[in-house]
């Protein structure tokens, strides 16, 4: 098992991609068992023994396991689809690797895990003697993690070779023999596992020592917003909550930890008055809040770090600028009868850009051209600039490279140095372990009580995460 | 109670299926285009073309088979112009759509005019002739309105069956849907989503012309301008109505073919006490009403009217 380690953006998935044909190299060439396999073609991929599970799944939601897992197996011509046949091939192979699910079930109601299982089971279907892994552990709860790991390793005793895909430094020593990392698109060394360690290999990730980001002692201040058992609507197949009770101290990060998709986008909604409670009450500082709406969130000093910058953080269409007064253009400083005011607003913008070192050829750049750090450096600049007394910070560091990552950690350390309330959400334990001063877990719209810094392990964590002794914990 | 009573009648049945079918044909197509992902709105300019391609070659001379034949093959052209421009270039599908729909249009009319310079009164044809099955068309209304049809009728239910058939049992039609859901799933089992939604989208696009023919080759005799007036779109509709599966879709069919059938014996019942205009407007009132009830819970193809391009994520 190869383990191919490497940050976001180091190029991981493209050459993976590469391999499989989804994408088409400029130079040189891919060989499988001697053989050359022509470029861009992934039936060719397929058809020499190279299965892949990609990171964002390629299953029909509106097909049965079944179903996605024949297709494109049998001649495209042929009068009838063999149902039995696939479903005993089907049925005996997830019973010889451990990988349970029903056949028959419509994809659209699997979890996460299943999902990936149906993926893995595609592959083997088309009898993949390589099989890759793109970042197969990124939507998955701890337990459901070693599930994975117990069968990659099954699938590796039967004489398949794996290629895991990684960012998570501790994932790579547990599962791989051997490792390739790659930094910004090149293959910056090569280990066997058993003879390295995690800083030689964060390192080489890295191209030089990273330190995280010191966090002093915090100095809990008074009570900066409280959520008082409050449900939300269930919208389409998301979760929502059901009566959660939340307290924001200022000068603490609460960290609110949890498998994505159970309740997180909800609450974040929420609290950023996109989405009004059925039930319960909002209390900023003591006063109960009527008439819930992004305006008012905003009126009532939360500041946003939305968890999609692309879709909602920023328009990419409109200029820096435009996207660091969408929040406040309406308040004198931007705008004065109903006329904005562009020389304010220019100068804004600029302020952002020299004290948050974000990289952009000129505010009048459209924001789409920016990488996804710099995005985010605006985005933090426009909600910090403010002073808000409660932020919400939603996956804040998803997608950043180490560096970005760092300079995110560190402004939200100074704004709670500051006295600032912040909820980090994040499905990056380590993250949330590294600053968060209380920890909350969510699972299927419910709140664990909170536990201070080192309380609980990270196997409860994990419990918790899947949804175990809620209650009782 | 006389309005009631016209429901029993087996002409009343009859017609509405006669009514139904061009709609039975085109909705198909339009559903198989949807369900690989493409929302075909060249749909009324296609059933033009059909309509007119269908009639003239049997006017020419030609057998009123190889007129259905020479239909769907315009159809399937006019397919394969709209899919060339939403597949691989991943234009604008409404665009296109409307674009493909004004020209098959003007076209045919041009055409018409071309190839039939002199005529003042539309030429005739022998259309198609009502077949009744032996057996089965002597049961009571059910029978007469189902089996004493022309063979065309006929056709259109087998193309619903043959439709649903392709789209659940076959190979193809698991990569036809799931092309229409998730492209990226088609991908990554190394079938080409071009390939797939453009064949589905010149078939269905066949299919439409054919049930624009049987309005020129079944329902009526001849070609006359605006003759197809709107039906493509009810068709559009219908599919919607019918959550994008053939038999639901062939129920909704019927069900708007009824109601017009209906309106117009309405209309010679009540005798001009009630505007004429109320009646005609009924059918679309209540496919508008259907569409409320039902198409809410619709599940719509989620990779529809989304172009692919490979390798973009």
């Amino acid at each position: 098992m190869i383990a191919l380690l490497g940050e976001n953006g180091a190029g991981k998935t493209t050459l993976m991609n590469i391999l499989f044909g989804h994408y088409v190299a400029d130079e040189g060439a891919v060989e499988a068992f001697g053989k050359r396999l022509p470029p861009g073609d992934p039936r060719a991929a397929l058809d020499t023994g190279i299965g892949m599970v990609h990171q964002h799944f390629t299953l029909a939601d509106n097909m049965t396991v079944l179903e996605n897992i024949a297709l494109g197996t049998q001649g495209m011509w042929s009068w009838k689809l063999d149902r039995v046949g696939a479903r005993e091939r089907i049925e005996k192979m997830s019973f010889e690797f451990g990988l349970a699910v029903d056949p028959e079930a419509s994809v659209g109601s699997l979890s996460v895990g299943e999902r990936q299982r149906v993926e893995i089971l595609k592959a083997l279907y088309r009898d993949a003697r390589i099989l890759i892994l793109d970042e197969p552990t990124a939507v998955l709860t701890p337990a459901e993690t070693e599930a994975l790991f117990a069968t990659l390793k099954l699938l590796v005793a039967q004489g398949l070779s794996i290629i895991f895909i990684s960012h998570k430094l501790n994932e790579v020593m547990a599962v791989s023999n051997r490792v390739l990392v790659l930094r910004s698109g090149r293959l910056a060394g090569e280990r066997v596992t058993a003879d390295t360690n995690r800083g030689e290999l964060a390192a080489l990730m890295v191209g030089q020592e990273v330190e995280p980001a010191p966090v002093p002692p915090s100095e809990p201040g008074p009570l900066q917003l409280v959520l008082n058992a409050i449900s939300t609507q269930k919208r389409g197949s998301g979760v929502s909550l059901d009566r959660i009770s939340l307290s924001l101290l200022g000068g603490e990060i609460t960290g609110l930890a949890g498998v994505s998709g159970n309740g997180q986008a909800a609450l974040a909604a929420l609290i950023a008055g996109v989405e009004v409670p059925t039930s319960g009450e909002i209390i900023v500082r003591g006063t109960t809040a009527r008439d819930w709406s992004p305006r008012a969130a905003l009126a009532a000093g939360i500041a946003r770090i939305p968890e999609d910058r692309h879709a909602v953080g920023t328009i990419g269409d409109m200029s820096v600028t435009e996207n660091v007064i969408a929040e406040r253009y309406r308040t004198p400083r931007f705008s004065s009868r109903g006329f904005l005011d562009w020389k304010a607003s220019r100068a804004f913008a600029e302020e952002i850009i020299a004290d948050y070192d974000v990289k952009c050829p000129s505010p009048e750049a459209r924001i789409r051209l920016l990488s996804g750090g710099n995005m985010q450096k605006l985005i933090l600049g426009r909600a910090l600039d403010p002073q808000p007394s409660v932020i919400l910070a939603n996956q804040p560091t998803r997608g950043l490279d180490v560096g970005a990552v760092g300079y995110v950690h560190r402004k939200l350390l100074e704004a709670r140095g500051r006295g600032a309330a912040i909820l980090l959400i994040s499905e990056d334990l380590e993250e949330i372990l590294a600053l968060s001063d209380r920890i909350i877990v969510i699972s299927k719209g419910q709140l664990s009580p909170p536990s201070a810094r080192g309380q609980r392990s990270v196997a409860q964590l994990g419990q918790l995460m899947a949804g175990h002794g809620m209650e009782t914990a | 109670m006389e309005a009631l009573d016209i429901l029993l009648t087996a002409s009343f049945w009859v017609a509405a299926i006669r009514i139904a079918s061009p709609l039975i044909f085109a909705t198909m197509g339009e559903l198989i285009c949807e369900r690989a992902g493409v929302l075909n709105l060249g749909i009324e300019g296609i059933m033009t073309a059909g309509a007119f391609a269908g009639w003239f070659t049997v006017y020419a001379g030609g057998d009123l088979w190889t007129g259905v034949l020479v239909a769907a093959l315009a159809g399937a052209m006019f397919g394969l112009l709209h899919a060339t421009l939403t597949v691989p270039l991943g234009l604008s599908q409404h665009v296109v759509g409307i674009g493909v729909t004004l020209l098959a249009t003007s076209l045919t009319y041009f055409t018409y005019r071309l190839l039939l310079p002199e005529v003042t009164s539309p030429p005739k044809i022998e259309p198609f002739q009502p077949l009744a099955i032996p057996g089965l068309s002597s049961i009571p209304v059910v029978g007469e309105a189902l089996f004493t049809q022309t063979p065309l009728t006929y056709l259109a239910f087998l193309a619903v069956a043959l439709t649903a058939w392709v789209l659940y049992r076959t190979p193809l039609g698991l990569a036809i849907r799931a092309a229409g859901e998730n492209p990226s799933a088609v991908e990554a089992q190394g079938i080409s989503v071009t390939t797939i939604r453009m064949g589905a989208v010149m078939a269905g696009s066949a299919l439409m012309a054919v049930g624009g023919a049987f309005l020129t080759m079944s329902a009526f005799n001849s070609f006359f301008f605006e003759m197809i007036n709107g039906r493509g779109w009810i068709c559009i509709a219908l599919v919607v109505f019918g959550s994008w599966r053939p038999g639901k879709a062939l129920i909704g069919a019927i069900l708007f073919a009824a109601f017009d059938a209906y309106q117009v014996r309405l209309q010679q019942i009540t005798g001009g006490v009630v505007p004429y205009q109320i009646f005609l407007m009924m059918p679309y009132a209540l496919s508008i009403l259907a569409l409320i009830l039902v198409a809410r819970r619709a599940t719509y193809p989620k990779a529809l009217m989304i172009p692919y391009q490979k390798g973009e994520r």
